[in-house]
Formats: structure tokens, sequence, C-alpha cells
């Protein structure tokens, strides 16, 4: 079914009789051409790119608990490519152009909101590294502004500008960035995925793959062995879990990052603001609720839930920014698993396992990325060699020191 | 979280800072390892779901480093040594 302004008059006409369940609950076949493992936004949009645009047919997506039930439901659902370096600056552009285009592209409103971001600058210093940033990005056809102080006071008179430790100085600003429904972007590339004929299969949780002569057959599951000629893992959080399947030791370490949100309020941030130098950033979404967070928790963990000294150390970044929320609740707070890679950057690339492929790594910047991830990895899948946008993104990287260190941290995952 | 430091008693998780996994001690010999064995050793985990042996250093507090055994999951501590002692049992000199 198309959805359109006409379908939707056409329903109220008609006592919305017509509306169907928007993808089907199919039984998992004896074998597929390509089986994607993970039913979150980036394995449902690589098999929505792989049905759509490489033209591949016979496609399973296998979810262990229900769709977009991991990180594409958890996040704080920004959209931005505000990156640096060359490995990631034309994947992470070549995405936002394809949330440009997504909800014409999929047919399904993902209230892509271009709202605009902004990254707040305390010292010189920081300046020239975002002005260096914004000429990266400019160079590599993505769009950035420099702010002075008084711009930011124009957008967000109320903010602490004075703050004796950082004191707002300016800011660098993306106009196309902002944020998108999460929950919709799932549900949109499912739907799409599904009308192509993807098989969609829930509660189906990989418990092994049948590796024979080092090429992949299929995979063992909780319903039973599926074969595959080809299997594309997009788990990030449990990556090194699934991975290890076949034998493999990954460069990623699984964290918690918790995300909070207020109580509803009165119209206060049209756009997204982060205070990098606060550990906190923020939004607000269109029911009127601060979106916000800050860092990871930083020691390993599988839980889907912090603790409460970074809940309280978030806090003190809002009101170090915003003392004018100091009364409002919050309403929850969550957390999800990230793979933190080593050098804090993703990997999309074959494995030593021939038709096994893998997409991890995502940090915590999995969701801005997910049209770009699904499109690389299904162009990976189909073709056999990575998109153009994507070829830094390899496991090799760390051995023959190309590592793509937005911070420059080393190998500390939990500070990236 | 509470580390019950085995010569301080407990101490809130916060006084810490972590590292990661335990492995991080049995650093590869500069004089006989290949890059591919350094390469394993700097880069990549087994990051398990579960039991985790793990390296937390009490940076405001006794500056001990501690190998702590941590579940996962459900982020149930359930023994810490001293990271000292474990490196000796290893048969390393400090």
């Amino acid at each position: 079914m198309r959805y359109s302004g006409f379908r939707v008059i056409k329903e109220a006409l008609t006592g919305h009789k017509g509306w169907k369940p928007v993808w089907r609950d199919p039984t998992p076949q004896a074998e597929y051409d390509y089986i994607i493992v993970g039913g979150g936004g980036h394995g449902l949009a690589t098999a929505y790119y792989l049905a759509k645009e490489f033209k591949q047919a016979r496609i399973a997506v296998l979810e262990k608990g229900y769709l977009g039930g991991g990180n594409v439901g958890r996040n704080t659902t920004i959209i931005r490519s505000n990156y640096l370096l060359d490995g990631n600056e034309p994947f992470y552009e070549f995405s936002l152009k394809l949330w440009e285009g997504l909800e014409q592209d999929f047919n399904y409103n993902a209230m892509v909101s271009q709202r605009g971001i902004i990254n707040l600058i305390h010292t010189d210093a920081q300046r020239d590294a975002f002005t260096r940033r914004a000429n990266g990005m400019i160079l590599h056809g993505a769009d950035a502004r420099m702010l002075s102080r008084e711009d930011v006071r124009k957008m967000y008179p109320w903010l602490n500008f004075d703050n004796a430790r950082f004191p707002i100085k300016g800011a660098i600003m993306q106009p196309r960035g902002g944020t998108v429904r999460h929950d919709a972007v799932a549900w949109g590339y499912a739907r799409g995925a599904d009308m192509r004929g993807v098989d969609l299969i829930q509660n189906c949780e990989v418990t092994g793959m049948r590796i024979e002569n080092g090429r992949i057959k299929g995979v063992e599951t909780s319903r039973g062995f599926i074969g595959a000629k080809k299997v594309g893992v997009a788990v990030a959080g449990s990556s090194s879990k699934v991975m290890a399947h076949a034998g493999m030791r990954l460069p990623i370490e699984s964290h918690v990052l918790q995300a909070f949100v207020s109580e509803g309020l009165k119209p206060l941030i049209d756009g997204v603001m982060t205070f990098g130098a606060g550990h906190f950033y923020v939004s607000q979404s269109d029911k009127g609720g601060l979106v916000f967070g800050g860092d990871i928790d930083g020691y390993n963990s599988y839980a889907q839930r912090g603790n409460l000294p970074v809940i309280e150390d978030v806090a003190e970044g809002g009101m170090a920014l915003m003392p004018a929320i100091g009364r409002v609740r919050l309403l929850r707070t969550w957390g999800g698993i990230m793979d933190m890679s080593m050098d804090g950057s993703p990997i999309i690339d074959k494995t030593h396992v021939d038709g096994l492929y893998f997409n991890g790594g995502w940090c915590y910047g999995g969701f801005k990325a997910t049209p770009a991830s699904g499109w690389c990895f299904a162009h990976l899948l189909a073709k056999d060699e990575p998109h153009k946008t994507a070829t830094a993104y390899r496991f090799d990287r760390f051995l023959k020191g190309r590592m793509i260190d937005e911070k420059g941290q080393g190998a500390t995952p939990n500070l990236h | 979280m509470i580390i019950h430091h085995p010569i301080l008693g407990p101490r809130d998780a916060q006084e810490f800072v972590y590292l990661g996994d335990e492995s991080l001690i049995d650093r590869p010999d500069g004089m006989s390892a290949g890059i591919e064995e350094f390469h394993d050793y700097a880069y990549n985990r087994t990051n398990p779901a579960g039991e985790h042996r793990e390296l937390w250093y009490h940076e405001q507090g006794d500056r001990s480093w501690l190998v702590v055994t941590r579940n996962t999951v459900t982020h149930e501590i359930t023994k810490v040594e001293l990271a000292r002692d474990v490196a000796r049992a290893k048969g390393r000199t400090k």
C-alpha cells in the first residue's frame, strides 16, 4: 500500500478499514542468497538497498527480538555530517544526502527535520580546530558556518554565556543537520524491504555459524538452520558475541551509553546543540521533551542500563549550560549498548570467511549513519567491493596504521 | 558500583579509572613478538557478555591497579585483586 494524503482522506471516509499490517511475518525458508543478521536500522537499511538498488533477490533479515528494538529505538535521533577526516566525511555526507531524500524514497514519514546543529566554542584553540573542521566539511561538499558569540546569543539568549570555566565564544553550525523520528526509520526501511520481497524474521537469534572449508554455508538459529550464500552481520552492540561464532575477536568493546528525556516544555531549543566541553548535548522533541545525553559510562557492559554517577554528570553539564532547566523534571533515562571501536570509527568489511561480511563498530554515532551504512553494506554484499565512500572502514586499518581517529585518543575505546 | 578494594575496603567506582580487559597485562615481548601478535594485543578484545576480568586504576585513592571480576550483563562484581598479585602469579617480576 502506498501512503499519500489522498490515501489518508480515503481511509478517513471509509472508517479506516483499509489499513493493513505494514509487513508480513514469514516463516524462514531453508535457504537464502543473502542473510542479514540484525533487524535494526542498519540491517533493515541494508536489506532495503540490497533489494531496491542492487536488485538482489531471496533476502532475509534475522532479528533476535523485534524489529528496531535495539539502538535505532534508543538513540537521541540526531543526523549530521560534521566530521573532519577524509575517511569519514564523504561517508557521513553521503548519509546526510540520503536522509534528505529518504522519505520520498521509501514512502514513509520519518519526520526528517533539518533544524540545524551547533557545537559550542569556548576557547581560541577550539575555534581554530572547528574552523579547520568547517573547511574540511565544505571541501567535501557539506555545509558549515562559523557563528560568533552574538550569533549564538540571538539563537539562544538564555544560555550561560559567562560560565567561568567554559564561556561561550561562538559555535560551528551545520544548518543541514537535525533530527529524525528514529523508530520511523526502522519501520520505513522494514516496510520498504518487505514490499520488495525481503523476509523479515523476528524472534530468531543466531546461535552459530556453519562454516565449511573457509566458506559460510548458513547460520544456526533459535528457529533452526538457515542456509545462505552470503551472510552480513549488522548487530552493533552485540558484534563481538555474534562474530565469535566465526572465531573472530574484534577491535571492539561493548559499552553502555545513557540517554535522557525531560518532561514536555514549551518551545525552547529549535535545533540541536552540543556542549562538548561539558559532556552534554541536547535537542527538543516535537512533543516538547528535552532529549539529551553525555558520555558513555566507561566500562564494558551489555546491560542496556547505566549507573547514577553518569546521570549526575550529564545533569551537571546541562545545568552549567542552561541554568534555566534547573526545575525541569527528568522523565526517563535509558541505556543502549555501543560497539566502541579502537579508533572511534566503524568497520564495513569482508572477513576471513568467504561470504561472511561485517558491519559494526559504530560507537555512539550509528544513527546518523543508517542510510549510508545500509547502502554501503549492500554494495559490499552485492559487488564484493567497498562503496567509494566506505573504503577506509577496513578491519586491517589497525594492522596497517591507517586508523581513522577523529579525537586522536588511540586504542582506548572508552575515551572515543 | 562499589568496588571492594583488597586494602581499602568498599570504594565507589567513581574513584577509579577504567582501562579494559585484564589481558592488557600480558604484553608480548617486544624483542621477539611479531607485528601480528602486537596488533592482536593492542587492538583486539574478547569482549564477553558475562564474566569479565578487567583493569581499574584507583586514581583518587591509593593509585593501585586492580583486577576486577565483573559481570558485564548484570554489573555484579564478584572478585577484586591487586593487579600486582595477578601479574606476579603469572610469572611477571612486577
